[in-house]
């Protein structure tokens, strides 16, 4: 329990400060009025057209594919290779590490302009594949990361017992150290998942012209102006994933904790 | 089977991915274009519209770091005091509005922020001068606060979290007063944490060129937009790969730094 | 007698509305080795950690030397706690951590100095003061925290299951250093522990709680031999108890045979406890013409124990343990006799819920 009310206050001003730019969006998405400055009553008309706006549907598509593609290659190469962590020698431990490291410590621009020189050298084009191919890059760290903590934890003892009492080597990896590991990948996976939906910077460098992002998209509008269909999509979002959150935290756990 | 072989994608991965494009960089920014080694593109950070950007980085970049520092502590320091909940709240509090598009958040600051809105349409309902810093370099830090501050809290929240509460009762119980115990043993131990979060701040902030395109207008630019237009306008990808090495020089100062301190990596934002 | 030097007088606690301690009173005297002993939850830490001021109880008041503490802050207060997982300052070595306390109180540095080899020597780790708490073992470390905490030369010494994470063998030598310590600097120690063994060895005086109760107050030797009640009796050590009638001064009847005790003041045919350790349960071979005994019984198990086998004999429909240094085989019929001085005799808790009744001084 927060003790003091100045606490309290000072927690308070901090959470309107993270939430009164999206809180705005959210009114915004009801504006009857095209200019954001001038509210002109209130309307669900942009709700209406986001479907029927093609643009900002294909680059949602795109978005959601990237994401969970990405996430999901991302999570089985950092889950494996977090497998092989225990049987590594300590300076390869830190090599592995340090490599992880590199595009969570590098700066956003710099990976991007990278990938950017690689793909151009290598005559990739530009497109879906080579944004796909940055995302999986900087997300694989992120499944490294959320891992590698339950995989330090994971008693090997567990691993021995299943193959003591009849298992083979995958039915003791997927009976056994598989469930263990499974808070640590399903949360790399969201984890991932999240940092590649919020990317902008390194989509800019590695997308090529005729594709979009949501992130690319608003970036071209932020010139000509905002779209308000984009507020109401953000906001469906916002709204579905925050729902989702709620229930997830807030209903009774189960008790047979799988 | 060997085990070790487990971690071949990756390293394969990361070799052609993370590394060889750092090579690129390098080999860019150390060549001209009919590929003959060259210092010219480094050299180039020192001409006076460069180094004015990269000051104005610099600049801004360490007053949002400290600011975030400032606003971060306090809040870990409540967080982890208050109830049971804490991790679902934390995901709540930071990781959430990633889910609406970033670019979109720092874009609603204009909305707040401009001379008509909604911050100075309140300000002025009760009487109180308005506000003028859209298109500033006001903006730009707290476009950078808004959207780095998270960075800052979860380090120190996780650093304050793992401090065993007997160690601080061990020294109240030796003489200490609150304020000492705070200066000799909270801070010291979460140092990790801050420098951490300092790093997870600061390298962002540096090479950001999006928080200054929207809420800067065009006026200010900051390296990372000289770099942008490098290699997206002007097209000199020379010129960009020297002044990103630059650039990286003072990542690999903060990395060297940041991997001194938290051997154990124990500050771990995410 | 020596005076009391800490005094707890009707002292409650409750978190979330649970209590922990109810209307516990409890007086220290100077110079005594007290330990608070009791399974997880019966409130001993509380009490310590009030004692500490750490926690502040919801009602009650705490002396000290006769002043009153309740609601002094814990840098206040003229005694030191050694910490469960010894809480050392990872972030300081050895010798700014001993330090730490004297700095606070400014204390010049010859005679810090002088006071972090005293205490080094003391625990016995001379010469340690560079290195930095990781690098030493559990032991090491704790010792450690016992050195930081008697430099600042405290009444008395709080130690909060000290030995708790220690293996076995380090645990019984650092009972032995312990003891002499507390020889060596004078002072008063109370001791939290849940290891009844490690209670009987170190204290002079042992504080059995349960469940937020005092259950008996005494020496090692009081409360081994003449346990108060059932959950004492049960906690410390093995024994033997059963269901019995009082059927006047000096005779009980226990599973239907009547045996001599020595226990008066019970009334006449009074429900009872009666408490029976394994070692005082005398088997004797009903082959031998001369032997004495009270009933008889067959031996169902036996192990090995190194000094001792354990046994199991059923006899008038009870299992009794018997811990004997003669063995008979299972399946031999044996007597079974009880000196009466053996026989320790508690009244019946009123009812069940009542088996944690409060025992005021």
């Amino acid at each position: 329990m927060i003790k003091t009310t100045a606490q309290k206050i000072y927690v308070a001003l901090i959470f309107i400060f993270l939430y009164a730019p999206i809180f705005t969006l959210m009114v915004l998405s009801f504006n009857a009025s095209k200019t954001r400055s001038k509210w002109g009553g209130f309307t669900i008309k942009w709700y209406k057209q986001l479907f029927q706006n093609e643009e900002i549907m294909e680059a949602l598509w795109n978005t959601l594919l990237i994401a969970f593609l990405s996430a999901l290659i991302a999570t089985i190469i950092g889950t494996i290779t977090c497998l092989a962590f225990n049987y590594l020698k300590k300076s390869n431990r830190a090599i592995l590490l340090g490599m992880a490291n590199i595009p969570m410590l590098n700066a956003e621009i710099v990976t991007g302009i990278s990938l950017m020189l690689l793909f151009i050298s290598l005559g990739i084009k530009f497109g879906f594949m080579t944004i796909l191919l940055a995302h999986i890059t900087f997300n694989i760290p992120y499944v490294i990361l959320s891992v590698l903590p339950r995989m330090k934890q994971l008693n090997p003892s567990t691993y021995e017992a299943a193959l003591d009492l009849g298992c083979n080597q995958w039915q003791a990896f997927f009976k056994v150290t598989f469930p263990d590991l499974l808070p640590g990948i399903l949360s790399g996976f969201l984890m991932a998942f999240t940092m590649s939906l919020d990317d902008f910077v390194i989509t800019h460098f590695t997308k090529g012209p005729g594709i979009d992002t949501l992130s690319t998209k608003i970036y071209t509008e932020v010139k000509k102006g905002i779209k308000p269909e984009m507020y109401s999509l953000s906001t469906i979002i916002f709204v579905a994933v925050l729902v989702l959150l709620l229930l997830v935290n807030y209903t009774p756990k189960d008790k047979k904790n799988k | 089977m060997n085990k070790k072989l487990l971690s071949a994608p990756f390293l394969f991965w990361s070799g052609l991915f993370i590394i060889v494009p750092l090579l690129m960089v390098f080999y860019y920014g150390l060549t001209d274009k009919t590929g003959a080694f060259t210092f010219e593109n480094i050299a180039a950070i020192s001409s006076p519209e460069h180094l004015k950007a990269l000051w104005e980085a610099v600049k801004l970049s360490v007053l949002s770091t400290i600011i975030c520092l400032i606003l971060a502590y306090p809040l870990a320091m409540i967080l982890c005091k208050s109830g049971s909940n804490k991790t679902s709240f934390m995901v709540l509090i930071f990781i959430l509005p990633m889910w609406m598009n970033f670019l979109l958040r720092t874009f609603a600051w204009l909305t707040l922020l401009e001379k008509t809105g909604v911050i100075n349409t309140l300000l002025k309902l009760v009487g109180l001068p308005t506000l003028n810093i859209i298109n500033t370099p006001g903006a730009i830090v707290l476009g950078m606060v808004y959207n780095f501050l998270p960075f800052m809290v979860l380090p120190i929240y996780n650093v304050l979290i793992k401090i065993d509460k007997n160690v601080i009762n061990a020294a109240r119980d030796l003489g200490a007063n609150p304020f000492q115990t705070f200066m000799k043993i909270t801070l010291p131990l979460s140092v990790p944490g801050i420098i951490s979060g300092i790093t997870m701040v600061f390298v962002p902030a540096l090479t950001t060129f999006i928080i200054s395109t929207i809420l800067g207008g065009s006026k200010i630019l900051l390296i990372g937009n000289v770099i942008e237009q490098e290699f997206t306008q002007t097209g000199n990808w020379h010129l960009g790969s020297g002044l990103s090495i630059v650039l990286m020089m003072f990542i690999i100062f903060n990395m060297v730094i940041s991997a001194v301190t938290d051997k154990d990596g124990e500050a771990q934002a995410l | 007698m020596k005076k009391a030097l800490v005094n707890l007088e009707h002292i409650s606690k409750s978190y979330d509305g649970q209590l922990i301690l109810d209307d516990l009173n409890l007086y220290i005297r100077e110079n005594e080795f007290l330990t608070l002993l009791g399974p997880s939850g019966c409130g001993k830490t509380t009490t310590l950690r009030i004692l500490g001021g750490f926690e502040t109880p919801d009602a009650g008041k705490v002396y000290f030397d006769g002043v009153d503490i309740t609601h002094l802050q814990p840098n206040k207060r003229q005694l030191n706690t050694v910490f469960q997982k010894y809480a050392l300052f990872t972030h300081m070595n050895i010798a700014e951590n001993i330090a730490f306390g004297l700095k606070i109180k400014n204390k010049s540095k010859a005679y810090i100095d002088d006071k972090i080899k005293y205490a080094l020597k003391l625990v016995n780790l001379d010469g340690y003061e560079k290195r930095m708490p990781d690098s030493l073992s559990g032991g090491q470390q704790q010792r450690i925290a016992i050195a930081r905490a008697i430099v600042n030369e405290p009444k008395l010494l709080l130690l909060d299951e000290p030995l708790g994470a220690l293996d076995l063998k380090l645990r019984q030598d650092m009972q032995y250093e312990l003891i002499r310590l507390k020889n060596e600097l004078g002072i008063t120690f109370i001791y939290v522990t849940h290891d009844q063994e490690e209670a009987l060895t170190m204290s002079d005086t042992i504080v059995v709680m349960n469940q937020g109760y005092i259950q008996q107050i005494g020496t090692p030797e009081m409360i081994y031999n003449e346990p108060e009640n059932a959950f004492v009796a049960d906690f410390i050590g093995e024994s033997n108890i059963i269901s019995a009638t009082m059927i006047q001064d000096r005779l009980v009847e226990i599973l239907g045979t009547k045996f001599a005790c020595v226990d008066e003041g019970f009334g006449n045919n009074t429900p009872v406890d009666v408490v029976i350790r394994p070692e005082d349960v005398e088997l004797v071979d009903l082959a031998d013409a001369n032997a004495k005994y009270i009933i008889e019984g067959t031996v169902t198990h036996v192990i090995f124990k190194g000094v001792h086998y354990e046994m199991e004999v059923m006899a008038n429909g009870f299992e009794w343990l018997v811990h004997s240094t003669g063995m008979f085989p299972v399946g031999t019929k044996v007597g079974i006799h009880v000196d009466p001085f053996n026989i320790q005799i508690m009244n019946k808790p009123e009812s069940e819920d009542e088996e944690a009744v409060g025992v005021n001084e």
